[in-house]
């Protein structure tokens, strides 16, 4: 039920982002999401792609230090506070939220959320049992173009 | 050369070091010799260093004990400056058969001359730096230093071919071709910088060779500062022995001291090259043990001797017998140049201390650059820090944590505020010779 989400370490200046994306596109990896977390002087770029393994192994060749980290992927509708009925029931389940980040799919009426929690399977665990829906990576990268 | 009727295989006490293991008395006595000899030479044919005596009104014939060389002027690299190219010869050129010269980083280089008798001490003293070292007839070495007008490439190439070693003269760069070859010709010992080398383990890694499962066992480093936790990763990711030599083109190129098997203090070459330890500031001599900065001065050279050359480093000078049995002295491992040093905000730095911060936090040496810089009118210091896989995360705090663990270490050993940038990987400029930690625009 785990995703594999890439993240790789960018300078905060101008360019830098566009450089990693290109490696990706040039080998025809499309992106499902990503997420950038930046401070004044340094930034973390968080991808989740299909074929992640190949991603990491382009971007590691093109000089850039790659880390996979397990995160979960929840679906909420769509609607005007979807994201805070999950919210409720995550905070209802006592769990610990390092980061998060959102996206709508492209077609249908779902909004994805991505989680990154110290211990993904025993959020996993109180996830489900809270109601919500995980989404595992067959079911969400059925939504690709 | 005897070579052949010695016993100079592996483990055996090689013919080149015997100079090494001198009884002091005797040692004292060819220093002697040797130095109112090239005092004399000095006088006679170099106009800078009889001038500088006539003023001191010291003569030759004054030099009548080891300790009467306290009355000699110093000699200082700006005086090699002065007369470039050839004001210090005091050979012709017709007896001249090799010139040298130093890179030249700013204005004009620095020129040194050779003798054929030159040439053969140089080749000696680096013979006996390899046998230091461990290596013998039989061992396959590949030359990284650069051949060319720096002294490093040629001078270790005469050494190990002295010692009776096959050299490799493939001088540095070109950092795949010195895989495969130390890999296909079962190279045992390398010369190089020691940043270059790091480099070659970096690329090897990525390469997917394992240093460790290859014949090579003993690295030759030299011509830059670095520190021992940096020889402790080098000898841990490459499985070899990593040995530091010491040399300057200005006295001889390599070959002026080396570190033995015991690996505490370099032993200098005194039978040709005189030390001593002075008070940087005063210029006074400081006793063995004292730290200061090394003056030699060359007791056999004939094209271009040194009379008390100002080395600039910062070390001291071992009296006491080595594990080893060598009696000649032995300097402590440089760490720091007092031209290598700069001054920021009335604090005097060394690149080693920052290493040093940097190693502590992250258990390896990661690539970096010392940024400095003036902002109205106030001098700021940047460390640029290549992330490595080790310490990056995915987490902002976590990164940010380093960030601030590497900025606090530094400024806790240097007690100024410090810029920490993190940095991507591979953006700061691999150095094929010595590296440039410094970078300073605080005058551009």
């Amino acid at each position: 039920m785990k995703l594999q989400q890439l993240s790789l370490f960018l300078e905060n200046r101008p360019g830098r982002l566009g450089a990693p994306l290109e490696v990706i596109a040039a080998a025809g990896i499309n992106l499902m999401t990503l997420s950038l977390a930046d401070t004044a002087q340094f930034g973390i770029l968080r991808l989740i792609v299909r074929e992640w393994e190949k991603a990491k192994r382009l971007l590691e060749d093109a000089g850039w230090v790659v880390n996979i980290t397990e995160v979960v992927a929840v679906d909420v509708p769509d609607r005007p506070g979807g994201l805070a009925d999950a919210l409720k029931a995550l905070e209802g389940a006592g769990l610990n939220i390092e980061y998060m980040y959102a996206f709508s799919l492209r077609r249908g009426d779902k909004a994805i959320l991505i989680f990154r929690f110290e211990d993904p399977d025993a959020a996993i665990d109180q996830l489900q049992k809270a109601g919500l829906h995980v989404v595992g990576a067959e079911e969400l990268f059925q939504h690709m173009p | 050369m005897l070579t052949e009727l010695w016993n100079d295989a592996a483990g055996g006490f090689h013919p080149a070091s015997a100079p090494d293991f001198l009884p002091e008395e005797r040692l004292r006595e060819v220093q002697l010799r040797r130095l109112k000899a090239v005092v004399a030479r000095a006088y006679d044919k170099v106009a800078l260093f009889r001038s500088r005596m006539e003023e001191r009104g010291v003569r030759p014939d004054d030099i009548r004990s080891l300790r009467d060389i306290a009355r000699l002027p110093f000699t200082v690299k700006a005086d090699l400056r002065d007369t470039y190219p050839f004001g210090l010869f005091a050979s012709p050129m017709s007896d001249v058969v090799r010139l040298h010269a130093s890179s030249g980083t700013t204005g004009k280089p620095i020129v040194v001359a050779y003798t054929r008798d030159d040439v053969d001490v140089w080749s000696e003293v680096m013979a006996r730096t390899f046998a230091a070292c461990g290596l013998h007839r039989g061992d396959v070495v590949q030359n990284a230093f650069g051949y060319g007008l720096f002294t490093g490439g040629l001078g270790a190439h005469y050494g190990a071919e002295a010692l009776g070693a096959t050299v490799i003269p493939i001088s540095g760069g070109n950092t795949d071709r010195q895989i495969m070859v130390m890999r296909d010709f079962g190279v045992t010992a390398l010369c190089a910088t020691p940043s270059y080398f790091t480099h070659v383990i970096e690329r090897a890694g990525e390469l997917g060779v394992d240093m460790k499962a290859l014949p090579l066992r003993v690295g030759v480093f030299g011509a830059e500062p670095w520190s021992d936790a940096m020889r402790a990763r080098i000898q841990a990711d490459a499985g070899i022995k990593a040995f530091d030599i010491y040399g300057l083109s200005e006295i001889i190129g390599p070959g002026v001291a080396s570190e033995c098997d015991a690996h505490d203090g370099l032993h200098v070459f005194e039978d040709h090259f005189y030390p001593e330890i002075i008070d940087p500031q005063t210029g006074e001599p400081l006793p063995d043990g004292a730290e200061g900065e090394l003056v030699l001065t060359t007791l056999s050279k004939k094209a271009m001797p040194m009379i008390r050359y100002r080395t600039r480093d910062i070390t001291s000078l071992l009296h006491e017998r080595c594990a080893c049995g060598r009696t000649i002295r032995r300097i402590r491992r440089i760490g720091r140049r007092s031209d290598d040093m700069f001054i920021i905000r009335g604090v005097n730095v060394y690149p080693s201390q920052v290493e040093a911060a940097l190693l502590a936090v992250e258990g390896t040496l990661p690539h970096y650059q010392i940024i400095l810089s003036r902002d109205h009118g106030l001098d700021q210091m940047a460390v640029e820090v290549e992330v490595t896989a080790e310490v990056f995360s995915d987490k902002v705090r976590a990164l940010e944590d380093v960030r601030a663990r590497l900025a606090h270490a530094i400024e806790h050993i240097l007690g100024i505020r410090v810029d920490l940038r993190l940095v991507e990987p591979r953006s700061i400029e691999r150095s094929q010779g010595k590296a440039k930690r410094v970078i300073d625009r605080r005058n551009a």
